[in-house]
C-alpha cells in the first residue's frame, strides 16, 4: 500500500502562481510537492490560495509536524491517490486533527492522511463540504490512544462523503456531529470503535457503505447538552455490516465506549429512523439496536428516547451469539443459545412507534425509562408492526457538490 | 487606495530619519501581507526596545500561557479615531488600529523577542499576522505557514529545558481570535487591561468612555488579593479557554463554554459535563469537571498533558502550566460535589 517516496530535485519546489490582490481572473493550481520543508509550504499554499484555485499534492509522503488548516472558500485539495499522496502525521507536535476545514464549498479528494495524534480530518462550520476517494489511517491497527475521529465534519450543512477508507478510528471513523443534509456512501470504515456515526443531526442518507470489523457497524445517536440536539431524519439503508468484533477500544468516559462489541446497527435517542435493504452477518451481540440515552442527564431540552422507527428488507445472518452488554448471556441463554437480531428498549411502548417488518425476532426489554437498570428489564419476543410515520424523502445534494467528484 | 498607497510611501521616506518614527498607516490598511514588521514603523532600531510614541502600552490582569514566553503588550490606534468601550468593558478599536505583541524570554534589557504577532483592523476586518525576528533583532520577518523554534526556558518551580517553540501559522491565529467566523482580539477588555502608569494619559486620551467598567479591575489570577479563588478561576479559563470555548468559538461544537456568559448554565461551563469529541483526551474520565475531584476532571488532565490530541489549548503550548493547573485543581477542589 504504502510507497517509500524517493526525494527527487524536485521535492523542495512548490509552484506557485499568485494571483494580484485583487479579484482572482481565473482558477488556477497550486502544487504541492512532499519532500524536505513540505509543512511550511503546503501550509502555505493551503494560506494564499484563492477561492476556486485547486491545492495539488504531489505523489509521495508529506512528513508533517504539525496540524494543517484550509480557511478559503471554494478550494479543492487533490491528491494523486489515496495511496499516493500520503499527508503523514506521526510526528506531529500539536494541534487537535491532522487537516482542518473552517471553510465552505471545500472538496478533499485522493489522498490519505495517516497517524495524526487527534482527529484525522475535521471540518467545522464548513458548508457543502465534499469528501471524495480518501484514506485516513492509523497505520498499526486499532489502538486506544489513537485520534478520536477519522473523517469528522461538525456543524455544518450539506455534507457528502463518499468513497473514503478509514481505519483504526478509537472513536468514530466517519462522524457527522451537528449537522444537516448528509450523504455517507459508498465508503469502507474498518477497525474503529464505531464504523460510521452519525450524531445530534438532521436528515442523514447512510448508504452502499461496507462497516466490518468495527466495535459497531453503524451508529445513530444524539446526546445531551449540545448547541445542536434532536436528531432525527436519517435513513441507512443498503449497507453491509458485518463482523464488528474488534473489542471496544474507545477510552472511557466517551460514549461509544458504551457501545457493545458486535453491534451492527444501533439507534439512540433519535427519532424518524429507517434501516432497510442492509445486510447483517457475524455481529456477536445484536444487528439493530434501538435503545434510549441510558445516562444521567440536566437538559430540560433533551429527549433521550427513540421515536418512530422503521425497519424492513433486511438480510440478518448468525447474529447474537457473543452479546457483550449487561445482561447480555442470560438473554441469549433464555432464547436459545442466542440473543434476536433486533433489540428494542420497550421505552415508550406502541406509542414510540418503532415498526419492523423484518423476519426475524425482536426482543423488546420491557423498559419504562431510557436509564431503568438492566436487571430490573422485562425482555420478551415482540412482533412491532403497524405504521411507523410516511417515508422520509432522499437526501440530495446540491449539484455542484456531485459534480466536484464526476 | 492610490491616495493612501502616495500616502504610504510618503510615511516610509519620512520614517527613514531616525528618532521620529512613524506609524504606517497604509501598511495596516490595505490588503496584502506585509513581508518585514518594519514595514508597519511599530518600531525603531534593534528589536522591540523602542516602540513608536503613537503606541501605547499594556498588559493584562490575567493573560494566555505561553510556554511562560514574556509578551511585551501595544495597541495604535490611528490618529482622530478613538477607542469605544460597550458597557460590558469589551473595546472597540477603530478601523486602522493595530495590536502588537512580541513574544520573547528574559525580561527588562535581557528581553529577547522570538515573534511579534499583529492584528490589524481592516476596513474588511481584523486580519492576524504572524513575524519572526531574526537572529540580529534587525527585522522580524512574516510567517504565514508559522514555524517551529528551539528555545530555552526555564519555568519558574523547575529547570531549564529546550522546547519546541512553535509559532502560530495565520490560520491559527484565527482558530482562537475566531467569533463566527470573524477575527477579533480576545486580551484587551477593559476590566482586563492594565495600562502602565506612563501611559495612561495617552490611553485616556485614545478613548470614548462610556462603560461603567473601571480600567483593569479584573483578577490577577495569580494574586489572591485581586479576587476570589472562583472569580481568579473563572478568569484564568475565560483567557486561556474562552475564545475557542464560546458559542460562538472554534470549539462551539464542544457544548463545553467558558466565557463569563455561560456562568448560569453549571453543565455548560463543565461542571458534570460529559465528553463529547474528546477521544482519548477523555483520560478516561467522566466529566469535564468533577466538582471536588481534580485528579478525576478531564480539564485537569488536558491541561496537564503535552500531547497532542489531548492537550489543551490545543495550539500554543508544549509546556504544562503548572502554578495555573495548580489554580484551577484548587478551584474543582472546592466545588462541593453534587
Amino acid at each position: 500500500m504504502k510507497r517509500k517516496f524517493a526525494a527527487t530535485k524536485f521535492a523542495a519546489i512548490v509552484s506557485l502562481w499568485v494571483c494580484a490582490a485583487t479579484a482572482p481572473l481565473m482558477a488556477k493550481d497550486i502544487l504541492v510537492a512532499a519532500g524536505s520543508g513540505a509543512q511550511e509550504r503546503l501550509q502555505e499554499a493551503l494560506i494564499l490560495a484563492q477561492p476556486g484555485d485547486t491545492v495539488v499534492l504531489a505523489e509521495g509522503k508529506f512528513v508533517l509536524t504539525d496540524g494543517l488548516s484550509l480557511d478559503v472558500a471554494g478550494v479543492t485539495v487533490k491528491g494523486a491517490g489515496p495511496d499516493k499522496s500520503v499527508l503523514s502525521f506521526a510526528g506531529q507536535l500539536a494541534a487537535g486533527e491532522g487537516l482542518l476545514v473552517t471553510s465552505d464549498n471545500v472538496v478533499l479528494r485522493d489522498f490519505a492522511v495517516e497517524d495524526s495524534k487527534g482527529d484525522a480530518i475535521k471540518s467545522k462550520g464548513a458548508d457543502n463540504i465534499v469528501y471524495h476517494n480518501l484514506r485516513v489511517e492509523w497505520t498499526w491497527g486499532p489502538k486506544e490512544t489513537n485520534g478520536a475521529y477519522g473523517i469528522y465534519p461538525v456543524e455544518s450543512e450539506n455534507v457528502l462523503i463518499d468513497s473514503v477508507l478509514v481505519i483504526g478510528a478509537s472513536d468514530a471513523g466517519i462522524y457527522v456531529g451537528q449537522s444537516r443534509n448528509i450523504i455517507v456512501r459508498d465508503s469502507i470504515a474498518r477497525f474503529n470503535v464505531a464504523g460510521i456515526e452519525i450524531e445530534n443531526s438532521f436528515n442523514a442518507d447512510v448508504f452502499d457503505n461496507v462497516a466490518t470489523k468495527n466495535t459497531g457497524g453503524i451508529l445513530v445517536f444524539d446526546l445531551p447538552n449540545l448547541p445542536q440536539q434532536g436528531g432525527h431524519n436519517v435513513r441507512v439503508f443498503s449497507n453491509i455490516v458485518a463482523e464488528n468484533d474488534t473489542p471496544n477500544f474507545a477510552p472511557k468516559g466517551n460514549i461509544v465506549a458504551s457501545v457493545p462489541t458486535g453491534t451492527g446497527v444501533m439507534i439512540m435517542a433519535n427519532r424518524d429512523i429507517e434501516i432497510f435493504d442492509n445486510v447483517f452477518e457475524g455481529n456477536g451481540s445484536s444487528n439493530i439496536m434501538v435503545i434510549g440515552y441510558r445516562q444521567a442527564f440536566d437538559d430540560a431540552q433533551y429527549q433521550p428516547t427513540v421515536r418512530h422507527v422503521r425497519i424492513s428488507d433486511n438480510a440478518h445472518g448468525k447474529t447474537g451469539f457473543a452479546p457483550q452488554f449487561d445482561g447480555g448471556e442470560m438473554l441469549a441463554a433464555a432464547f436459545g443459545g442466542s440473543v434476536p437480531p433486533i433489540i428494542w428498549d420497550g421505552v415508550g411502548g406502541s406509542g414510540a412507534s418503532i415498526v419492523s417488518s423484518d423476519e426475524v425476532p425482536v426482543l423488546n426489554l420491557g423498559l419504562t425509562r431510557s436509564d431503568q437498570p438492566i436487571e430490573t428489564a422485562q425482555p420478551q419476543l415482540a412482533k412491532l408492526t403497524g405504521d411507523a410515520a410516511p417515508k422520509l424523502p432522499k437526501i440530495v445534494m446540491p449539484e455542484a457538490m456531485e459534480a466536484a467528484i464526476r | 487606495m492610490r491616495i493612501a498607497l502616495a500616502l504610504g510611501c510618503a510615511a516610509l521616506v519620512i520614517s527613514a530619519a531616525p528618532a521620529s518614527v512613524r506609524v504606517n498607516d497604509s501598511v495596516i490598511l490595505d490588503a496584502g501581507y506585509p513581508r518585514a514588521l518594519s514595514e508597519y514603523g511599530f518600531f525603531t532600531g534593534q528589536g522591540v526596545a523602542s516602540p513608536s510614541a503613537q503606541l501605547i502600552g499594556y498588559n493584562l490582569q490575567t493573560p494566555l500561557f505561553s510556554d511562560y514566553a514574556e509578551k511585551q503588550r501595544f495597541v495604535y490606534v490611528p490618529d482622530a479615531a478613538r477607542i469605544r468601550a460597550d458597557t460590558d468593558g469589551r473595546l472597540d478599536f477603530p478601523v486602522g488600529s493595530a495590536l502588537i505583541k512580541t513574544f520573547g524570554y528574559g525580561t527588562g534589557t535581557a528581553f529577547r523577542p522570538i515573534e511579534t504577532r499583529v492584528l490589524l483592523h481592516r476596513a474588511s476586518g481584523w486580519e492576524a499576522l504572524p513575524y519572526v525576528w531574526k537572529s540580529d533583532g534587525s527585522d522580524a520577518e512574516l510567517k504565514l505557514a508559522g514555524t517551529r523554534l528551539p528555545v530555552s526556558v526555564t519555568p519558574p518551580s523547575g529547570q531549564t529545558q529546550t522546547i519546541s517553540y512553535a509559532v502560530p501559522n495565520k490560520n491559527q491565529c484565527k482558530e482562537c481570535h475566531s467569533r463566527a467566523g470573524a477575527v477579533v482580539p480576545i486580551g484587551p477588555t477593559a476590566a482586563n487591561m492594565d495600562v502602565a502608569p506612563a501611559y495612561i494619559p495617552a490611553f485616556r486620551n485614545r478613548i470614548d468612555w462610556t462603560g461603567k467598567t473601571p480600567l483593569g479591575t479584573g483578577p490577577v489570577w495569580n494574586d489572591a488579593a485581586s479576587g476570589s479563588l472562583d472569580a481568579r478561576a473563572r478568569a484564568y479559563l475565560a483567557v486561556n479557554c474562552a475564545h475557542c470555548h464560546n458559542p460562538e468559538g472554534s470549539a462551539s461544537n464542544s457544548g463545553l463554554f467558558l466565557d463569563a456568559q455561560a456562568a448560569g448554565d453549571p453543565v455548560a461551563t463543565g461542571i458534570y459535563k460529559r465528553p463529547v469529541a474528546a477521544g482519548r483526551g477523555s483520560g478516561g474520565h467522566d466529566f469535564a469537571i468533577a466538582p471536588g475531584d481534580p485528579a478525576q476532571s478531564i480539564m485537569i488532565h488536558r491541561m496537564r498533558s503535552t500531547e497532542p490530541g489531548v492537550a489543551m489549548p490545543e495550539v500554543g503550548r508544549s509546556m504544562v502550566h503548572e502554578e495555573g493547573v495548580a489554580l484551577i485543581a484548587q478551584w474543582i477542589s472546592s466545588l462541593p460535589a453534587r
